[in-house]
């Protein structure tokens, strides 16, 4: 695996990244054997104790004592080279096994009761971080900690400058509020031409009562509009949020072409014309020194996942998408830029209306998105319906396509 | 059950120490300090290179190589072959096995090296690949390499035990002073408590003198039966007992003793001696943390009183307990696996009278000790060897 001088070390064996796929959907997972229950740590191939190659990922309290600690004033890296001091400790975790992890600022000299979560960092790897045992949840906030990098694990929007690609919709506009009550510095609101007056007024009020919200005329069906937007805030943005979705254009039951074509314009090639405008600004940006270019979240759908019949072009779009964000999110790896995923189910707005309840309300799926930068959340699934596909793709995908089916 | 009583090293004979100079960085490849080591021993042996028919080499810097590819590149037909891949015990690890070897005559006289090289990039790129374990749950902590791991281990000894910086320091003092009478130390100048207090930190509590300082040498020996040394007329010294320990302990939350402790008893009931009759001592000793543990668990002194133990006692040549009485890797410098054979020369040397720098007087009786492979959170190989002969005046 290639060295990168701008990220933490990439290479991981395969056992070790599954402790990366629990922390990309926020959970702090250990292997477990299933014939002794021995915790396992660093995550390996056989349990240690009675050798059974039988070993689950499952959920940790990380509850543990910081029996030593160190503060690395060297680094052989020139990623931490540039980062130094680092404070680093040894955690016996209540379960069993001894971790070396990064230690938060706000936890006591040693011997102290820590909290162990695993976070992201800046390469998309997992790490674990002890924290103090209660409170403290927003790791990467920069009035809690001057620990770069552990700032770099989360995205928080905190003093920085986003662009919403889409604000004329309730989910849009929630998230514009949102993102100003996380103390953004700037917020780009995207409406389309097209929208009428009506539609954009929310948006237009928040841009004239507030001084970071600014309005930004973005199409995503359009290539001179994104190309034109790119150009005006393309190297300044720190945070992209697409938000922009052909959602509730009509079903297309017997497969009719055009609605399709309109749910493909927006969401999938939508995507790829921002990708192709934003990301090489971007990461130009994320190379200069001190850049605080962080985050690319798309808002998705638990149906990119599995298609709903009923909503088979958004589901097809859905998925297109959702491939594509996965391209992406290997392009911006080496940037250190995260892609942030967002699957909700139905949401509670005018696009789904027809569709049966539980719902989830377009303040309640901002608040999430915005939480899961804070937290430094990669996959999102906010909500009842979205938790419960989410489990049920895992467990199965076969069987969610036929429970869906009906 | 009936326990089987080990067998003895009667009839071995360990001879001809080899030091090929160390240099802090060097152009060559690893290979060139094998063949540098072997031509060491030969010739101090008058042995030809067809008389040798075994060979046990240890190196983090042979890669894609191993010891097979070193026969075909050096030229030698061997019909015993090993290869260590125990760090810092390397050395203890392979005399057990070459003693083994020439005891049951599948090789007659068997050469042991350790060699590395050092370029700039050498050290830094052998960290991220070192281990799995290492790989995937230390490296990508902050990259700070056997300095951080260290760090933890020495933090929470000092905490449990009452060590201080001063008793580490002392101990670095004397090793140093050591080295200013061993030729091939990289370091040449003394070193004062004042000096060790005030270095730099590398990461707390270790300081710069703490931290050994890679660099590309090699460290060789040989071993054959006591008739073939005697008939070649070289000096030598007899085994009198050996151990080896791996990943001992591994529940202890974080490491406080070694497999040392486990076996140290066998040890000395192997060799009819019992510590306080030991001349003199060559610990493993990459940070000073590990020589104080090696002090405890070896039964010099009981577990957590190796800082009082240093505090009083003098540790250099002259002292009531000399320790690492060639500079050890913190004076001498750390040629990657050969810091795993330099305190097993050194002993070689003091037990038979033939020290390059001062002998301690009538050293007979010389315990080396070995510790390798911070694989992740602990040194996992342990090994220790009882050396006996007739002494240097």
């Amino acid at each position: 695996m290639m060295e990168h001088p701008e990220l933490p070390p990439l290479a991981r064996s395969r056992a070790a990244l599954g402790l990366t796929a629990a922390a990309a959907v926020g959970r702090f997972e250990l292997q477990v054997c299933c014939s002794c229950s021995a915790v396992q740590y660093p995550p390996r191939e056989a349990c240690h104790r009675c050798l059974s190659s039988r070993l689950d990922w499952r959920l940790q309290d990380g509850r543990g004592e910081l029996l030593s600690e160190t503060t690395l004033l060297h680094s052989h890296h020139e990623f931490f080279r540039t980062r130094l001091p680092i404070r680093l400790g040894l955690v016996r975790l209540e379960s069993g096994p001894t971790a070396v992890v990064y230690v938060h600022g706000r936890v006591s000299g040693a011997p102290a009761r820590v909290r162990i979560e695993a976070h992201l960092d800046k390469a998309g790897r997992a790490a674990l971080v002890a924290l103090p045992e209660h409170g403290l949840t927003r790791m990467g906030d920069p009035q809690v900690t001057d620990q770069g990098y552990l700032r770099e694990m989360t995205c928080d929007p905190k003093g920085r400058k986003v662009l919403v690609t889409e604000t004329t919709g309730a989910v849009g506009l929630a998230l514009v509020r949102e993102l100003i009550d996380a103390g953004a510095d700037t917020v780009w609101a995207g409406y389309g031409t097209h929208a009428r007056v009506a539609e954009a007024s929310g948006v237009r009020d928040l841009a004239a009562n507030g001084r970071q919200v600014r309005l930004l005329t973005l199409d995503v069906a359009s290539d001179v509009s994104v190309r034109d937007a790119a150009r005006l805030v393309g190297g300044e943005v720190d945070i992209l949020i697409n938000t922009a979705e052909g959602r509730g254009s009509p079903a297309t039951p017997g497969g009719a072409v055009d609605p399709a074509r309109t749910e493909m314009e927006i969401d999938y090639f939508g995507l790829l014309r921002l990708a192709q405008a934003f990301v090489p600004l971007m990461r130009a940006s994320a190379a200069t020194a001190h850049s605080s270019v962080t985050a690319w979240v798309n808002l998705l759908s638990i149906h990119a996942l599995s298609s709903l019949p009923a909503r088979s072009a958004f589901s097809a779009a859905k998925a297109a998408a959702y491939s594509h964000s996965q391209a992406l999110r290997a392009r911006l790896q080496s940037s250190g830029i995260r892609v942030v995923n967002v699957f909700p189910g139905p949401i509670d707005d005018e696009s789904d209306r027809d569709l049966p309840p539980p719902k989830l309300a377009p303040t309640t799926l901002a608040r999430a998105m915005v939480r899961a930068l804070t937290e430094g959340v990669e996959d999102l699934y906010p909500g009842e319906v979205a938790q419960d596909g989410y489990a049920r793709w895992r467990d199965n995908p076969k069987v969610l396509e036929r429970e869906i089916a009906g | 059950m009936t326990t089987l009583q080990r067998f003895g090293y009667d009839n071995v004979a360990v001879a001809v120490p080899v030091t090929v100079p160390y240099v802090r960085y060097s152009p060559h490849g690893a290979h060139w300090f094998v063949a540098r080591a072997l031509e060491g021993v030969l010739s101090a042996s008058g042995l030809s290179k067809a008389e040798l028919d075994g060979l046990c080499l240890s190196s983090f810097t042979l890669a894609p190589d191993t010891a097979v590819g070193v026969t075909q590149h050096l030229g030698l037909w061997l019909r015993w072959l090993d290869h260590i891949p125990m760090g810092g015990a390397s050395g203890i690890v392979a005399l057990r096995r070459a003693a083994r070897a020439v005891q049951s005559a599948d090789a007659t006289v068997v050469a042991c090296v350790a060699a590395d090289t050092n370029q700039v990039d050498t050290f830094r790129n052998t960290l991220g690949s070192f281990s799995r374990f290492a790989q995937d749950a230390v490296y990508p902590y902050g990259a700070g390499g056997p300095n951080g791991s260290f760090a933890l281990l020495t933090a929470r000894y000092m905490q449990q035990f009452g060590a201080r910086r001063e008793d580490f320091g002392k101990l670095c003092s004397a090793q140093r002073d050591n080295a200013l009478r061993f030729p091939y130390a990289l370091f040449k100048k003394p070193l004062t408590l004042q000096e060790y207090m005030e270095a730099r930190p590398i990461a707390e509590p270790l300081h710069l003198f703490d931290c050994v300082m890679p660099c590309a040498g090699a460290e060789a020996f040989l071993v054959m039966t006591r008739p073939r040394a005697a008939d070649l007329g070289l000096p030598f010294a007899e085994v009198l007992a050996t151990l080896e320990r791996h990943n001992a302990f591994p529940d202890d939350p974080v490491q406080i003793r070694g497999g040392w402790l486990l076996d140290r008893d066998e040890l000395f009931a192997q060799a009819g001696v019992r510590p306080h009759d030991i001349d003199v001592l060559q610990t493993y000793d990459d940070y000073p943390v590990i020589s104080l543990m090696q002090i405890e668990d070896l039964g010099f002194c009981a577990k957590g009183e190796g800082a009082e133990f240093v505090r009083s006692h003098s540790l250099t040549i002259e002292g009531d307990f000399p320790v690492n009485t060639s500079g050890g890797q913190l004076s001498v410098g750390q040629a990657g696996a050969a810091g795993g054979f330099l305190g097993l020369t050194e002993a070689v040397r003091q037990v038979t009278g033939t020290t390059l720098g001062t002998a301690v007087p009538n050293a007979r009786l010389a315990l080396a000790s070995g510790f390798g492979m911070i694989n992740y959170d602990r040194g996992l190989c342990c090994g220790a060897t009882i050396l006996a002969g007739q002494g240097g005046k």
